[in-house]
């Protein structure tokens, strides 16, 4: 049983994080309608920004918990200013191409953006400090749970809630559902799209950053290339749970990540992407606008 | 009177096709004013023209709202020319579908509200207030339009001639001094037809909006426009009152075609 609880709670943990990330998806398709391939990208350039600012907190000898709130903040920060940035250079002058052009160029800002932290950073692992501590609380289930698994999770739910929210209830939310169902009437109703497309980028993209410095601090090494295997993940997570819905990310992320640390537990650790894949497919093949996703028909 | 909207020579080509031809058009302060004329005529270009949805190829634009001074808007994007205070409908119905009555008057605000990305998220005593005025606004923007029992509704959910009224309050919700109604009529029973010419005739008093529509309904064009203009291959072939308008040689021609006997 309580090997099951430890599978439970690792699946649990890691579907947060997928589910963190595929939010960033999600929500600029939804708005946009576009896939942005460099999201993973970003997610590792939090996780970088988190190493460096914690590795020179620690140096200038600060407590732990100011090390974690700012390094945090910075990560996010950070990722947010990415997205900002990467929009506006990558996608905003593609705004009336053919939806074939804004692809071609996420997948060479995602090339380009690997390619700058390999050059800045080397390719090697770099050691990742454990930012959370060990909590005394969890020190009897810690055959079960990691306190920095616990804190993954309660900010994933945090996260979502907040999000949640934002979208339903504020004015910068409305819009955001305005645009993604009819982009042109928000512009003739006074929306400034422009504004709204950089809001979605920033949000998205801090909650990358927020992700890459959780998994980081779990896994314990960063390289240049995590961004990629995770962005792929969340990529599948939000595919799995219909692209566009914010809901269908969280549910897409959870049940991803439960499959794979199942598989792993379970089956053989080899067989995790097969399982993870296997599901999409599968689910794909009956859904194929994914789990909460809206069939749509193309607009005449 | 003064005039609020002032095209001038407006022209707009689609690779060789010249769809609007060095078309003229004004608007005076309270004036409701018809454009009509057959079926692709190019009036629903000469709308996309002014909202900022095309950029004209040649001529100018120029609006003045009351009491300031005329400014040219051709080349501006949609909602830089509705913050200046034009609004439109469209021909087919083009609300936020899967959003409530209230919220789809409520994006009609959008533009007149200040509260930025963090306000929204740390909502300050300032932004809950702005909220709130937002909210009323629009609850009595839909009384207005005898909608307001359904501020809850999906928009989807509502009936035809609901949702056009709908679209109207949204419109009027972003201000305009302006309002653009592309065949306000189009789908509905005489009835409703005759509601839609009393409620157009009220908001033009009540809200101190004129009016530019595109009709196809004669009866309706006829009973509340001060002035038509008609085009026909996008070229303005007759403008006046309703009266000149119906005995007009050339706008008789363009609707039932030249008479051959005599040719």
């Amino acid at each position: 049983m309580d090997y099951f609880l430890e599978l439970f709670l690792g699946g649990l943990t890691r579907g947060s994080i997928y589910a963190l990330i595929a939010l960033g998806y999600t929500m600029v398709y939804g708005v946009l309608g576009l896939i942005n391939f460099a999201h993973g990208e970003v997610y590792m350039i939090g996780a970088f920004v988190g190493l460096i600012v914690s590795g020179f907190l620690t140096v200038l000898g600060w407590p732990i918990l100011a090390i974690v709130v700012i390094a945090t903040m910075m990560a996010m920060l950070f990722a947010g200013a990415y997205g900002f940035t990467i929009e506006k250079v990558a996608y905003q002058p593609l705004r009336h191409a053919p939806r074939l052009s804004p692809l071609i160029s996420a997948i060479g800002m995602s090339i380009f953006l690997q390619n700058y932290v390999l050059l800045a950073q080397s390719s090697d692992f770099q050691a990742f400090p454990q930012l959370v501590p060990e909590f005394e609380f969890l020190e009897p289930y810690s055959h079960i749970i990691l306190s920095t698994e616990l804190v993954i999770i309660l900010a994933a739910v945090v996260t979502l809630i907040a999000l949640f929210l934002l979208i339903k209830f504020t004015k910068i939310g409305k819009a955001m559902r305005a645009i993604s169902q009819d982009r042109q009437m928000a512009m003739l109703l006074g929306v400034n799209v422009d504004n709204v497309i950089s809001a979605t980028f920033i949000i998205g993209s801090a909650l990358a950053g927020l992700g890459g410095i959780l998994v980081a601090s779990h896994v314990g090494q960063i390289n240049f290339y995590i961004g990629f295997i995770a962005g792929i993940k969340a990529f599948t997570a939000a595919v799995l749970g219909g692209i566009g819905s914010i809901p269908g990310a969280a549910l897409g992320g959870l049940i991803l990540g439960w499959t794979e640390s199942f598989a792993t537990g379970y089956v053989s650790s080899d067989y995790e992407d097969v399982f993870a894949f296997g599901l999409l497919v599968f689910i794909l093949v009956f859904r194929p606008a994914g789990i909460l996703g809206k069939v749509s028909s193309e607009k005449v | 009177m003064q005039t609020i909207l002032d095209v001038k020579q407006l022209t707009m080509d689609f690779g060789g096709l010249r769809a609007i031809d060095h078309v003229d058009l004004d608007i005076k302060q309270g004036e409701i004013v018809a454009l009509i004329g057959p079926n692709g005529a190019g009036k629903t270009t000469f709308f996309n023209c002014i909202t900022g949805i095309y950029k004209p190829t040649g001529g100018d634009v120029f609006i003045a709202p009351p009491d300031e001074k005329p400014k040219r808007i051709n080349g501006k994007k949609p909602n830089q020319i509705t913050v200046a205070g034009l609004a439109r409908t469209f021909q087919n119905i083009r609300l936020f579908a899967n959003m409530t009555v209230l919220e789809n008057v409520m994006i009609g605000q959008h533009c007149r509200t200040h509260t930025g990305i963090l306000g929204s998220i740390f909502k300050g005593k300032g932004v809950r207030a702005e909220e709130r005025r937002v909210i009323d606004y629009s609850h009595m923007l839909l009384k207005k339009v005898g909608l307001d029992q359904y501020a809850h509704y999906l928009a989807k959910n509502l009936p035809y001639a609901n949702q056009r009224r709908l679209e109207i309050a949204r419109a009027l919700a972003t201000d305009p001094f302006l309002l653009l109604l592309d065949e306000p009529a189009a789908g509905m029973n005489p009835q409703e037809t005759l509601e839609l010419d009393q409620f157009i005739t009220q908001i033009r008093e009540e809200e101190n909006v004129s009016i530019l529509l595109i009709e196809h309904d004669m009866r309706l064009v006829m009973s509340i426009s001060d002035r038509i203009f008609v085009v026909d291959y996008g070229k303005k072939i007759a403008q006046g009152t309703p009266a000149e308008i119906q005995n007009n040689e050339n706008v008789i021609k363009a609707y039932l075609g030249e008479d051959i006997d005599d040719a």
